[in-house]
């Protein structure tokens, strides 16, 4: 019997090893994996390439992460938050690497790692700085700039419920990296509210399919996250 | 000098929003402009952290931590609207299927190029978040700006002096004095601001402008 569940988190995050390249799932704090991201915290694994969409937010969850200092660098489109003092004074301090990718660009990496493709043309930050020293082309009239997938060896990803197989389903706009960075890592560890019996979440509504998912653990979501946040 | 207020500068964007538009209003100023979408012309608003179909903030108490907007502040869904991934949200984008996008700017150059991410400040840390994308993925692109800087430097300049979010990306440009198309020919005046003469507004601009024929000028 296939049984991807793992009743910790602290269990899920055990083999992520010094210097791995960890994708985090979220928007700001919406998707964010904050119990998987305090097991990593415990675990205690330093040298970490972080992909996200941003740099963490107060001193929770990702935030926390970098203020342990266990990231070497991070990949994001958007680090500077109101709330993002933690990224914000290591970035000053030259202790920590910045990769700025426009968002798009970051999404469509992740998307072409998960789907085979080995480089993709956009046009998206063409005849901009975020282009230099990248291949460009012209095709049919239009500037293009030549980027690579982005992989990782983990992603960790917070969804509303998974089955035993790994199918997930999210909530709202906590959807967001998710299901891309999913299909993006050798290894994705997802967390889950519910844990759901086979055959509960209806095949025609599965946002992730189980092939994208190793680890699916349960996490109690009486925690600050799921309340709500301030504007930020 | 006469200048449009926030909300009419807000109200004269929605007007040029017809039904049926898909459209993405960038954070800032351009937020406003939903404020003034008539409630009977149906209209798609996509923010691009996942969804379609976005509705106004959610009533006191009524937040939902999952449901956010690009500029991550709680908002609702409207009954039809639909939420997808990140992938899927930038493809609407960069494949050319929205069809206004209106967005800040610290400066337009006279061919369209936007300058909105960065003002190129070294100890600044740069964000961009999904500008670019968006200065490139819409049918129209839109600013809605002041004409000038508070120290009275025009935000519409031959070349931009600030790093460039996108390439001859603008089709028109709202300002607290006139509406403005990018055209071939240059910059186009379509109104200005009551009171506000052809002259007065060139010499509050910085680049040449040019009149148009017809009499869709306003005043």
């Amino acid at each position: 019997m296939i049984d991807k569940t793992v009743a910790t988190p602290a269990a899920a995050v055990a083999d992520i090893p010094d210097g791995a390249t960890v994708m985090i799932g979220g928007f700001g704090t919406a998707g964010m994996p904050s119990q998987l991201i305090d097991a990593l915290i415990d675990q205690g694994a330093r040298d970490l390439t972080i992909v996200n969409n941003n740099a963490g937010n107060g001193e929770v969850g990702l935030a926390a992460l970098l203020k342990k200092k266990r990231v070497r660098k991070i990949i994001c489109s958007f680090p500077r938050q109101t709330d993002s003092y933690v990224f914000d004074s290591l970035y000053h301090a030259g202790e920590i690497e910045l990769e700025l990718v426009p968002q798009g660009n970051l999404a469509e990496r992740i998307r072409a790692a998960g789907a085979g493709i080995g480089a993709f043309f956009t046009p998206t930050a063409y005849g901009t700085p975020l282009a230099e020293g990248k291949e460009t082309r012209i095709i049919n009239g239009r500037g293009y700039v030549l980027e690579y997938p982005i992989t990782a060896d983990y992603a960790l990803v917070k969804a509303e419920k998974g089955d035993r197989w790994g199918n997930l389903v999210y909530r709202k706009t906590a959807r967001n990296f998710g299901p891309i960075m999913a299909s993006a890592a050798k290894c994705t560890v997802v967390q889950v509210r519910e844990i759901v019996e086979l055959g509960a979440i209806d095949p025609e509504v599965v946002v992730t399919p189980g092939i994208f998912v190793q680890r699916v653990v349960e996490v109690d979501v009486a925690d600050a996250l799921t309340r709500p946040q301030a504007a930020a | 000098m006469k200048r449009f207020s926030r909300d009419q500068m807000a109200a004269r964007v929605a007007r040029d929003i017809p039904e049926g538009a898909y459209v993405n209003l960038g954070i800032g100023l351009p937020t406003m402009v939903a404020n003034h979408l008539p409630r009977d012309r149906e209209i798609f608003l996509h923010s691009e952290n996942g969804l379609l179909g976005m509705g106004p903030a959610p009533a006191a108490g009524q937040e939902d931590a999952d449901l956010i907007n690009a500029g991550k502040q709680p908002v609702t869904l409207l009954t039809g609207g639909a939420y997808f991934h990140h992938a899927d949200s930038f493809a609407m984008m960069r494949g050319g299927h929205l069809d206004f996008c209106v967005l800040g700017a610290f400066q337009v150059s006279r061919t369209g190029d936007l300058a909105n991410w960065h003002t190129g400040a070294k100890d600044a840390i740069p964000a961009v978040g999904g500008a670019m994308d968006l200065a490139i993925g819409a049918k129209s692109v839109f600013v809605m700006m002041d004409h000038q800087t508070k120290s009275g430097t025009s935000k519409i300049v031959e070349r931009c002096t600030y790093p460039l979010t996108g390439v001859a990306c603008v089709n028109r440009i709202y300002t607290d004095l006139a509406v403005i198309d990018v055209t071939p020919e240059g910059l186009r005046v379509v109104e200005t601001v009551e009171g506000l003469s052809f002259e007065e507004l060139e010499r509050s601009t910085g680049v040449p402008l040019w009149r148009a024929a017809s009499p869709a000028m306003a005043h």
